[in-house]
């Protein structure tokens, strides 16, 4: 809609805002125009999009109870009446299957969310103000990214026991490092510019500039920065359940399906291989939108 | 450069400090009182009182820490509750374990990935291009552990080439590597594809070009060549993350590493065994790191003074 064609706006304050509502409409359409054209990311955006209508529509599609147990028909191959084969109880893979995108999606994008909320705001204070306090917020971080992320994973839920919560906390504590990091170099890139002197100029407090200059332009490198880690976050998760550290049974968590699986290895391989095609997929789809998005969003990356 | 690297060695000592701290503190923060789990089912509040002294487990923290850091900066980790053996002994015989599994691992990802990189960037958009990718985009986005049943399935079970477990030959050492470097291998792939691509772009390639240089000669002595920087600040960062992400994959061939012998020592509240597993992988993360930051700033000027 042309703003030529709203109705008589009295404030022109209303009126700014309808233009900027109409320019970012527009900036969005070309994105959109010009995600559409990559075949990769759009599968992506699409593998990722059926996982998450799956998480939603989980007991309507799945064609057993995921935690009944069937003692006649243990570690079945696949078969007319279990689609990908029954597990050591019986329990029907394919229901389990799509239970467990639930988990993993939850877990993923829950330990983002939380590692975003605390590694964004402190990656941004310590760009925008430097000296004493990014030296402290930057060598905090710094420890945290002294253990491999698996293992820092391990130590968190040795301290706070396995489970599905727990699992969370153990995988968003490493992000919040990464997501600092990345803030932090995003704001050294932008803090010296001249809009930014300009809204100080201007009168624009410290909390104004970060919030409304510096945030909305680190917010790019975000998006893909999250996506890629959403994917990462599913598969620590998948190897804490796999070392029977993560959700407990009898959650359908594919990690810890895949470690059941393995027992049984050699008489029912359709478990693991199932199962971990699941992981596969999803964490497939996540890569390949976040790689789409980067190309699209991170303009110094664009060819 | 010297600055720079005073600098960065300036903090790895503090960092280890605190990372001593850290480990230290675990037992404490475990669930369970450690002299009660030491002195086993069925001990009397005397046996456990006496584990507990004898031990030093009564005295204050810190001074317990001390201890602690003191005897493990000599090598001293005390014995593990499970098996009453030294744990030095124990953790020296599985840290050596993962890095021989590491470093044929990272051996074998930089050579293939490395390989399928320049193939890549040489072609672009060519078929082959896009199956290094493909296979590439899987690499990274499969977890080790369902690599390492497929292959297990494959190539032990139906093929028979491989042994299902072990670690004493080297053929029961290729299935391993292979699932552990997968990740790597596709990292270092995507990465000498991008930034050769990036250095072709440049003028001094075209000028290169332009005085009828032969094609191999530029692709390999200039664009390769600056290529490279990239690429082995890859390959030691991906190094220093396959001594901790080697957990899982120890766990799926039973390989007898120092990441499997931290979990098992969580599940069996072995908390020597723990301490000094987790220190000995921190502390090496840590080190590798600097070693690849530093050798980075040393062919890379500009980061320096970021």
């Amino acid at each position: 809609m042309r703003v030529s064609a709203m109705p008589n706006v009295n404030s022109t304050h209303v009126t700014k805002k309808f233009l900027i509502s109409e320019t970012s409409r527009r900036e969005l359409s070309r994105q959109w125009y010009r995600f559409k054209k990559r075949p990769i990311a759009v599968i992506g955006f699409f593998i990722v999009l059926v996982f998450i209508v799956i998480a939603f529509v989980a007991p309507l599609i799945a064609p057993y109870d995921p935690y009944v147990t069937d003692f006649k028909n243990m570690l079945a191959k696949p078969s007319s009446a279990h689609l990908l084969g029954t597990d050591e109880l019986g329990r029907d893979i394919l229901s389990r299957i799509l239970y467990g995108s639930r988990i993993s999606l939850v877990i993923g994008l829950a330990a983002v969310g939380i590692a975003m909320l605390i590694g964004v705001p402190l990656g941004l204070i310590a760009g925008y103000y430097g000296g004493k306090l990014d030296n402290l917020i930057m060598r905090v971080m710094d420890i945290l990214m002294a253990f491999p992320s698996i293992l820092l994973a391990i130590v968190v839920v040795s301290i706070l026991g396995p489970g599905l919560q727990n699992t969370i906390i153990a995988v968003s504590v490493f992000s919040v490092a990464s997501f600092a990091r990345l803030a932090r170099g995003e704001v050294l890139n932008i803090k010296n510019q001249e809009f930014i002197e300009a809204s100080r100029a201007l009168g624009a407090g410290d909390g104004w500039i970060i919030y409304w200059h510096i945030l909305p332009n680190t917010i790019s490198p975000l998006i893909v920065w999250t996506t890629l880690n959403v994917s990462s976050a599913i598969l620590t998760a998948a190897g804490l359940g796999f070392l029977g550290l993560g959700a407990q049974p009898p959650l359908p968590e594919w990690g810890a399906m895949l470690a059941k699986g393995r027992e049984y290895l050699l008489i029912a391989p359709h478990i693991t291989t199932f199962t971990g095609l699941a992981i596969l997929l999803l964490a497939l789809g996540l890569n390949l939108l976040g790689d789409g998005l980067r190309d699209i969003l991170d303009p110094r990356l664009k060819e | 450069m010297l600055k720079y690297a005073l600098r960065r060695l300036g903090w790895l000592i503090p960092l280890l400090v605190i990372v001593s701290v850290l480990v230290f503190s675990i037992i404490y923060l475990m669930p369970g009182d450690p002299a009660v789990i030491i002195a086993g089912e069925g001990a009397t509040n005397e046996d456990i009182e006496n584990v507990r002294h004898s031990l030093g487990l009564d005295k204050p923290i810190y001074e317990q820490y001390l201890i602690w850091v003191s005897r493990a900066m000599r090598g001293d980790f005390g014995r593990s509750i499970r098996t009453g053996r030294p744990v030095a002994t124990e953790i020296s015989f599985r840290f050596a374990n993962t890095m021989r599994l590491s470093i044929v691992s990272i051996v074998i990802a930089a050579i293939i990935g490395l390989a399928a990189g320049i193939v890549s960037a040489t072609r672009r958009y060519s078929l082959a291009d896009n199956v290094v990718m493909a296979l590439a985009m899987i690499g990274i986005s499969i977890t080790p552990f369902y690599l390492g049943l497929m292959l297990m399935l494959f190539f032990s079970v139906k093929l028979g080439w491989f042994p299902l477990m072990g670690f004493t030959t080297l053929s029961s050492m290729i299935l391993p590597a292979i699932t552990l470097g997968a990740r790597p291998m596709a990292m270092i792939a995507r990465m000498t594809r991008s930034s050769m691509l990036e250095i072709m772009g440049q003028d001094y390639i075209l000028a290169a070009r332009a005085q009828g240089l032969p094609e191999r000669l530029v692709i390999f002595k200039y664009a390769l060549r600056n290529a490279l920087n990239t690429v082995i600040t890859v390959v030691g960062l991906q190094f220093g993350s396959l001594l901790g992400g080697a957990v899982i994959t120890e766990t799926v061939f039973a390989w007898p590493g120092i990441g499997r012998l931290a979990v098992e020592s969580i599940r069996a509240r072995d908390f020597p065994v723990l301490q000094a597993s987790i220190l000995v992988i921190a502390a090496s993360f840590v080190v590798i790191n600097l070693i690849v930051d530093l050798t980075y700033a040393l062919v890379n000027p500009r980061i320096r003074y970021s």
